[in-house]
Formats: structure tokens, C-alpha cells, sequence
């Protein structure tokens, strides 16, 4: 009866999101009285690690190529556990609702806590675009919880952490044809620190300085809608509403006017800093800091500060 | 090509969210509703596949009577027929499983979901009604190509893309990209016309146990004012010894 959790990597090395995914089993099972089972793939990265976050035994698979396959080979594994987890990344979207469709669970995605009860399990998630808080009993089936990256946090508890290997197939209904994956970039959905740029920097050359801002501060490029419609970014910088939907510690908003649209996909960032000449823009209610000024000379001195703050630490 | 365009209806993206007095539900007086924003892409995706390879578009709809104004404007919009399953959408689970004993029974050839309905968020229905007709599933699709009877999609996985291959029948979760923005078309007079004729089939439910309660809603904290500085310098500090963020 134990909590599972599946543990994604990426080029070998386990997600960040993973390490926040056994940290959430681990704060589960105690609440439940178990202990953890973490799934994760054969060979890549060394499975010893999750039992620093809690995993007391941790199985290796050879994974399947689509989410679909892995769905099917962890609801081979679901019968008699007593919940799963998730994490809500790229592939554990896919991953989740087809593993509950198959393994008869009752799901919770885009789960901002832990458990708040177990009889049933209870948990708070985000709806309505970050406009609505929803409490959710997971009632009929095994409950399963798939969670905002970089919500709930990672925690280092120390688990048995036996590791063995297991034989089981998912089947591949698609082929994958190619992966692509931008290095030395740091992927939107699990960043840390966010610098979007609205249509207030006036045209895609005017980047060049938000893209310094973001590398100093190891920090992920993001954009308004219509700066990706009118094709100054790529689609996959849109936040929003319609976009990704971010919670980073720090979201840095400049030139962005903060309509309803844009806030519901940033909102739920620990802390937002507005620049924009308009003392007015709405982004300033929903932000915490604010610096009413032009981004052509703000974000210059801005790199500057956080330059010399870097280099201070 | 048969076509079929899963619905959902939302309120718009600027109507303001309150919950009833017991904060069980939403409180629909004065919200407008309006075709999920996920889901205009996916149809708009369906009819240039129409336009490329002939055939028809299905919208399909599990809800209320209420429901029927958003697939009266799919059609507007260019759809040949719309079904609406007469149940409440009470989890993800219930509507992927009405969704899946209609598929069932006929024949389509691709399936477009929209990634996402804005109103719950759940981004659970595509791929579980994948699952549940064992139909190959791509989630976050900006980019699909229909060749024969095979397929070619490309999905945003974080930081990058992956692009697959298979046979239809096909389950895709459109966004933004699978058309570009300036494709979506918005009904004229004369779709608007002609969308009043065009068939809306109200077929009754199957199925309704949901696997899942909403107990409690409420609305986020109201952030306190924001802190106006005038130099970056101070907001460096604050950044580091107030917010700690960084
Ligand atoms: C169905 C629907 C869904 C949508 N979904 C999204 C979504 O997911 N994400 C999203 O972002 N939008 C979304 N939108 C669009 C949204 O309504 C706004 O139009 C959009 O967010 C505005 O983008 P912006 O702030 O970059 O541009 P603008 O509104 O044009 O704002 C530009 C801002 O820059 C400021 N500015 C100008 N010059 C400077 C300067 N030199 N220095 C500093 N500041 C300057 C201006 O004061 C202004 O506030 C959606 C709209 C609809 C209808």
C-alpha cells in the first residue's frame, strides 16, 4: 500500500520536478502511514538519488518511448498502492489522466498542495486560470495527484531507498521521430526566475537586453501573446491564459500592460516585478515591486545591478 | 475525412470568476461563455483539413441545453454538425467516457481536443479519452500533418518539441501553432444564417459516475499594493533581503 511516484529524467539526469515529485509522495505517505515507491527509467540516472528525497524503494523500468506506454506500465504497477504522483511536467500531463483512465484512478492535475486530508485524499488546486482555488476530494478510484512543478517544493528526507529492477511493456501506439530540446537555455515550465517582455520593447531587436537580464540571472525568456502572434518570439514563450502557465519565485514583467488574459497565466509567481512607463498599467496591482520608467533604460542598469549583485554573492 | 471537434464551454477570458454563496460552484450570473480558446484552434485546424482532403466536422459537446449557443457559433464558424451529450461535465473522468461511448460507436478519423478548458484547468480529457479508446495521443499539438490513413504530429514538451508518427485514428490536444492566431476566423452573417440549419443532435448520457468532488472554491488572497521604487539599485536589495527571491 504504498505511494507511487514516478521519477522522469532528461539526458540522464533526473528533473528537478522529479526530486519535488518524491518529496510530495514522502510528505503523502507520512500523512498515510507508507512509504514511497519511486518508478524511473533503467540505466539513466543513478536511482540512489531519490532516496535522499524520501523514496524507500525504487523500482527501474525500461521505459516505454510515449507517455502513453509509461501510463500503461505504471498501471501495471497501481494495483494495491495507495496513491500516485506525477509531476505535472510536459510528459506527466500526457502521463497522468491516461494512467487514471486506465488504472481506474481519481485524478487531481494541476495540484498546487500536498494532501490537506486522507480519508478521503483532499488537495488544493489551481481553476479558472489562477482566478479560483478549488479544494477536490479525491474519491472514486486510487487517487492520483499530478502537481505544479515548483509548488510544493523539494525537501530532503532520507528514504530506505532499495533499488530493483522490474520487468514491464507499455505499448507505443506513436513512433517518435525526433526530440529536440534547446541547450543552455532554461526551459520555461521549470524556471526559477522568469524575464518576459510585452509590446513595449517595440520590435524583436530590442531583445538583445532582455535575453542578458535572463542569463544573468539563469533565468528563462518569456513573452505577451502578441509578441509571439506577430511572430518577435516563438509560440513556446507565450505565457498566459492561452500560453504556459508559470509560477516561478520571481517574474519580471517588462513593457507588458497586464491584462486579465496575461495575469491568470503569471499571477501564481511568488514574486512579480512590473517596469513599464505607464503609471496606470494594470500589471502594477498584481505585482510587488514596480519601477514606472522606460525598459530602454531601466533594463540596461537593471543587468548592471544584477551584474555586480552576482558577482557580490 | 470525419472529423470530430471535442467543445467545451468557458467563460471568456476577461469575465470575472465568483463562486456561489456556498463556494461549491461557480457563479454564472452575468459571465459570458464562450468556445474554449484551446478548442478554436482545433477547429479551425479541422476545417483546413477539410479544405485539403474533403469530409466532415462533428463538434461534440457534453453539457446542458446552455451549451448549445457555443456549438450553434462552432458552426457558424464552419462545423457541419454538432452533437450535444445531455450530462452535467462533472469531472474530467465522466466527460472523457460519454466522449469515448459516442467515438465508440462511429466512425472518426482524427479526434481534435483543445490542450486545455480554461475553466477547470484540468488538462485531463484528451489524453484519458485516448486512453480509454487505446488511441495514440498528442498532447500540446502545434503542428500536424494528415498523409493517407498516417499522421505526423509535433507536441511542446518543455524547453523543446517531439514529433511523431502513426495511424489515424489520432487524438491531438491543440494549442496555438497546430493554425497560427490570424487563421481563427470569427462567424459572419451568413455562417451565422446557415448554422441555423445545420443539424445540433442532442443524444442522452451513458454513463455519470465521477471519480472526483469539488468541495471548496474560493478566490486567490488579494495582493497587497505594490512597492514603487525609482532605482534598480534599491530594487536589487529589496529583491534580495525583503523578497528573497533572488
Ligand atoms: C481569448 C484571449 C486570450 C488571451 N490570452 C493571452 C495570454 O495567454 N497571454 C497574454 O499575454 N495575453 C493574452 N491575451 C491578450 C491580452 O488581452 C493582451 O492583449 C496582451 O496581454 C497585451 O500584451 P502586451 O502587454 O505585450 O501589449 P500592450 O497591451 O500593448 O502593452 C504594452 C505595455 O508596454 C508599456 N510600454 C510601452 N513602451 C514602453 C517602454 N519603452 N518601457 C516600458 N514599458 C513600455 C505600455 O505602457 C503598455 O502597458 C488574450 C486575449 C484574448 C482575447
Amino acid at each position: 500500500m504504498s505511494i507511487i511516484v514516478f521519477a522522469e529524467e532528461w539526458n540522464n539526469q533526473f528533473k528537478k520536478a522529479s526530486f519535488e515529485a518524491v518529496s510530495y509522495a514522502k510528505s503523502w505517505a507520512e500523512l498515510a502511514g507508507t512509504t514511497v515507491t519511486a518508478v524511473t527509467s533503467r540505466g539513466a540516472a543513478d536511482p540512489a538519488a531519490l532516496a535522499t528525497y524520501g523514496a524507500d524503494r525504487i523500482v527501474t523500468i525500461v521505459l516505454a518511448a510515449t507517455p502513453y506506454g509509461i501510463a500503461q506500465q505504471l498501471a501495471a504497477m497501481a494495483e494495491g498502492a495507495a496513491g500516485m504522483v506525477i509531476a505535472g511536467t510536459s510528459i506527466g500531463r500526457s502521463i497522468a489522466p491516461a494512467l487514471a483512465a486506465l488504472a481506474g484512478g481519481a485524478l487531481s492535475t494541476n495540484t498546487t498542495s500536498i494532501p490537506t486530508g486522507t480519508a478521503p485524499v483532499t488537495v488544493v488546486r489551481g481553476a479558472f486560470s489562477s482566478k479560483g482555488i478549488e479544494t477536490i476530494e479525491l474519491t472514486g478510484g486510487l487517487p492520483m495527484v499530478s502537481f505544479v512543478p515548483n509548488s510544493v517544493g523539494i525537501q530532503e528526507r532520507a528514504g530506505a531507498g532499495a533499488v530493483e529492477s522490474m520487468d514491464t511493456t507499455g505499448t507505443d501506439l506513436l513512433q517518435v521521430t525526433e526530440k529536440t530540446i534547446a541547450s543552455g537555455k532554461v526551459a520555461l515550465p521549470e524556471a526559477e526566475v522568469v524575464v518576459s517582455a510585452g509590446r513595449g520593447l517595440k520590435g524583436p531587436e530590442n531583445w538583445a537586453m532582455i535575453e542578458e537580464l535572463a542569463s544573468v540571472l539563469g533565468a528563462a525568456t518569456a513573452c505577451s501573446k502578441p509578441v509571439s502572434d506577430i511572430g518577435w518570439r516563438p509560440h513556446s514563450e507565450h505565457v498566459g491564459q492561452t500560453g504556459i502557465q508559470v509560477n516561478p519565485n520571481l517574474y519580471i514583467a517588462i513593457g507588458i500592460s497586464g491584462a486579465i488574459q496575461h495575469l491568470a497565466g503569471v499571477s501564481a509567481s511568488k514574486t512579480i516585478v512590473v517596469v513599464n512607463t505607464d503609471a496606470e498599467a494594470p500589471f502594477f496591482k498584481a505585482a510587488d515591486y514596480g519601477i514606472v520608467g522606460d525598459a530602454f533604460e531601466v533594463v540596461p542598469q537593471l543587468v548592471n545591478a544584477m551584474r555586480a549583485f552576482k558577482a557580490g554573492q | 475525412m470525419n472529423l470530430l471537434v471535442c467543445i467545451s464551454h468557458v467563460p471568456d477570458t476577461t469575465a470575472k470568476i465568483n463562486f456561489d454563496a456556498a463556494g461549491t460552484a461557480l457563479d454564472a450570473t452575468g459571465v459570458q461563455f464562450v468556445i474554449n480558446p484551446y478548442d478554436e484552434f482545433s477547429l479551425t485546424k479541422a476545417l483546413h483539413l477539410k479544405e485539403a482532403h474533403g469530409g466532415t466536422i462533428t463538434v461534440l459537446n457534453v453539457g446542458g441545453p446552455e451549451t448549445e449557443p457555443t456549438l450553434r457559433k462552432a458552426l457558424a464558424i464552419g462545423a457541419d454538425q454538432a452533437i450535444r451529450i445531455n450530462a452535467t461535465p462533472t469531472d474530467a473522468i465522466t466527460v472523457a467516457k460519454e466522449l469515448k461511448n459516442h467515438i465508440a460507436a462511429n466512425t472518426y478519423d482524427l479526434i481534435l481536443c483543445g490542450q486545455e478548458s480554461i475553466d477547470y484547468n484540468g488538462q485531463q480529457v484528451p489524453a484519458m479519452l485516448a486512453a480509454l479508446l487505446n488511441l495514440p495521443f498528442v498532447n500540446a499539438c502545434v503542428d500536424l500533418v494528415i498523409d493517407g490513413s498516417s499522421a505526423t504530429a509535433t507536441g511542446e514538451i518543455d524547453g523543446g518539441h517531439a514529433t511523431y508518427t502513426g495511424n489515424l485514428p489520432l487524438v491531438v490536444g491543440g494549442k496555438k501553432g497546430l493554425v497560427e492566431e490570424k487563421d481563427l476566423r470569427i462567424p459572419n452573417m451568413r455562417g451565422i444564417m446557415t448554422a441555423r440549419s445545420k443539424p445540433l443532435q442532442v443524444l442522452e448520457a451513458t454513463e455519470h459516475d465521477a471519480a472526483t468532488r469539488a468541495v471548496k472554491f474560493v478566490k486567490p488572497a488579494v495582493k497587497s499594493a505594490v512597492k514603487l521604487v525609482d532605482n534598480v539599485d534599491e530594487l536589487v536589495h529589496l529583491l534580495h533581503n525583503e523578497a528573497k527571491a533572488i
